[in-house]
């Protein structure tokens, strides 16, 4: 989660030295659900994300270095500068790839759970996603086949409130509960607060044991809020299309703040280890920027590369 | 000299997916219909029995998501051919195809590959109509990162679909129904026919045909009497609409030195007009004509027998245009007119799709 933060805000401040040239969109204030998901996840497991994938890859174990080299359009970058922030990927731990468009890695999560399946349900595959997503074509046609095949598959739905600046008021009718809908679909479905890192430990747990013992998809649901803008560095609380209270009102529930008081007030941990971790986290995302800054450009003949295999 | 076999277009493809699917146990074949009875025109034909249910499989009429789930499988080494009884209805899958299937190995800077077949098949006549006859191949065309392959002949049928099968690339692949119950000689073994690579039909010197899929029958239905007419036709069946290697194409223009492309596809804005702007910008001081094209007219596809009778051209049009850029005279009335009624293959074909 702190490895997250810290690695978001950089971005967030650094952005405007105007070297990350690509749409960057940050997940901060999100961090549980990353982290909680990976903590149930084993290396082999799956994982595909969307154009809010940074803590997806970092919780996943994706390597940083390359993560901040990709966002500056480096050679170094872990799609070596062909991808950007949108399109991430770390076959090493097994994430297979982050895509742009809305509901357009769902579908691909869901081959990779077939393939789980005919090679005797060796792996789980894991499919991030936004609460936008369950408003497309694509989601109802995936949630289906996964049910239908019985494929061992783990949504991860983010419900963060907003399409960009489209609240959920437009979107979806009053009082949907999308874990509800999914369920009238026939899917285990669970849903929590997201921004509690506990509870979302033990969601992801349960799900993934009925993922196993049941060799069936099972859905999670997880109620979050971004701090800062759709995509960009900055907060947009002022634009009109959200309120500066609702965004306060998320902060007290940052899920960081709260774990740490968790700890340290069951003594579980005292806050200068978790300080002494939390200074280890920022010069590693150092090390990273200086990674990416000092790594080169890919030359411009590379741009016809790679367009057939 | 043992016997030539000849086999239709349809059985062309069977063999070839059966082949694909013996020679690598990772070959899949699914989409709508494929082990219903009746088999997408009898071309997934025994599969299911012969390689079962895991590798062979109806799915949800949910095109879009279908083609991401063999984008998936692709991932960890599976080859996918995914079958589609009407191009038209694979438009749902457009996102999948173009902002995944094409551009995976390209975002991703080369590190994985998609080596996914899609078997489109194009309908014609009997009332197919707009949304059941359309041949898109200049939109996936457009698209880098994407082939594109469309035969004509069943031995090319197979010798390309396994070809894609095996191709580490996403690939479509184009099939016009009415060449489904068409035949030629096939052999029984495997062997794989190059994409990209054009192929000389039939050798002549005055002008050049560039036939794409079902044209390359209609052009070789002109041949006869354009010969009578002492009209010497260079016949090219472009087998691929994309990536094509143009070597065979313009050495062919640079001896006869005119060309008309024949496309199955609308007037505008396609592959016809690709091809004429590539070879006119290049070979242009070999050309002795400006050159040509014969289309469908750029209006949807209608659908009553009336409204349909002009619209699909045949071999009576390309006489007629060939001897117009030769500056032949003939009268239309001399040219042999159809033998069946214009909106079906033959008179066995009674429908419905």
């Amino acid at each position: 989660m702190v490895l997250i933060r810290v690695v978001e805000e950089m971005i967030a401040n650094k952005y405007r030295e105007n070297k990350m040239r690509c749409p960057t969109h940050l997940c901060t204030g999100q961090e549980a659900i990353s982290s909680a998901v990976s903590a149930n996840l084993k290396i082999q497991d799956t994982v595909v994300s969307t154009h809010r994938s940074h803590g997806h890859y970092l919780g996943k174990g994706g390597n940083v270095d390359k993560m901040i080299a990709e966002i500056y359009g480096k050679s170094s970058g872990c799609s070596k500068g062909y991808g950007g922030s949108m399109h991430l990927i770390d076959l090493n731990v097994n994430f297979m790839g982050s895509t742009a468009i809305v509901g357009n890695s769902m579908p691909i999560g869901i081959g990779l759970g077939l393939s789980s399946k005919l090679e005797n349900y060796n792996n789980i595959s894991c499919v991030y996603f936004g609460e936008g997503c369950t408003e497309e074509g694509i989601f109802h046609e995936s949630v289906n086949f996964a049910i239908t095949k019985k494929l061992p598959v783990l949504f991860v739905c983010e419900n963060n409130l907003y399409s960009v600046y489209s609240g959920l008021n437009v979107r979806q009718p009053k009082n949907r509960k999308i874990h509800k809908m999914v369920e009238g679909m026939g899917i285990k479905s669970f849903n929590g607060d997201g921004n509690n890192v506990i509870d979302v430990y033990k969601l992801t747990n349960k799900a993934v044991k009925y993922i196993k013992q049941n060799n069936k998809p099972a859905f999670l649901e997880f109620k979050t809020y971004r701090w800062r803008e759709h995509c960009g560095p900055n907060y947009d609380n002022d634009i009109g299309y959200r309120t500066e209270k609702e965004y306060l009102d998320w902060k007290k529930k940052d899920p960081i703040k709260n774990y740490i008081k968790f700890l340290t007030n069951k003594n579980i941990f005292k806050l200068e280890y978790l300080k002494r971790i939390d200074k280890s986290i920022i010069s590693k995302s150092i090390k990273a920027f200086n990674f990416a800054e000092k790594s080169k450009f890919p030359s411009k003949n590379d741009a016809t590369k790679n367009v057939y295999a | 000299m043992p016997k030539k076999r000849i086999i239709k277009f349809n059985e062309a493809i069977n063999e070839a997916m059966v082949t694909a699917m013996n020679l690598n146990k990772k070959v899949l074949c699914f989409g709508l219909g494929v082990d219903d009875p009746k088999r997408i025109f009898n071309t997934t034909k025994n599969l299911k029995e012969k390689f079962g249910s895991d590798r062979v499989f109806d799915t949800p009429t949910s095109e879009n998501a279908m083609t991401g789930v063999g984008i998936g499988m692709s991932l960890k080494g599976y080859y996918p051919v995914m079958v589609h009884q009407r191009l038209d209805f694979f438009l749902l899958a457009m996102d999948q195809l173009v902002n995944s299937a094409a551009k995976w190995h390209y975002m991703f800077g080369g590190q994985q590959n998609i080596p996914i077949t899609i078997r489109l098949i194009v309908g014609r006549g009997w009332g197919q109509g707009p949304t059941h006859s359309q041949s898109l191949h200049s939109w996936f065309a457009h698209i880098p990162g994407l082939k594109v392959v469309m035969p004509s002949s069943a031995r090319d049928a197979k010798g390309l679909l396994l070809s894609s099968i095996f191709d580490k690339n996403p690939v479509i692949f184009i099939e016009h129904r009415w060449l489904h119950n068409t035949t030629s000689e096939v052999p029984v073994k495997k062997y794989l026919t190059p994409i990209s690579k054009p192929k000389i039909i039939k050798k002549g010197s005055d002008i050049t045909l560039i036939c794409i899929s079902y044209m390359t029958i209609e052009a070789i239905r002109a041949v006869d009497f354009l010969e009578k007419e002492n009209v010497s036709v260079e016949i090219i069946d472009l087998r691929t609409i994309s990536p094509i290697n143009y070597s065979i194409i313009n050495n062919s223009i640079k001896k006869t030195g005119r060309f008309l492309v024949l496309d199955i596809g609308n007037e505008k804005y396609g592959v016809a007009s690709e091809i004429i702007s590539t070879i006119t910008i290049k070979l242009y001081k070999y050309l002795k004509n400006p050159p040509n094209k014969i289309t469908l007219p750029h209006i949807p596809t209608p659908t009553s027998f009336g409204l349909t009778k002009d619209f699909y051209p045949t071999y009576r049009d390309i006489i007629f245009e060939v001897l117009k850029m030769l500056k032949k005279k003939t009268l239309k009335n001399k040219i042999p007119v159809l033998k069946n009624l214009h909106d079906v293959p033959g008179n066995w074909f009674t429908g419905p799709f």
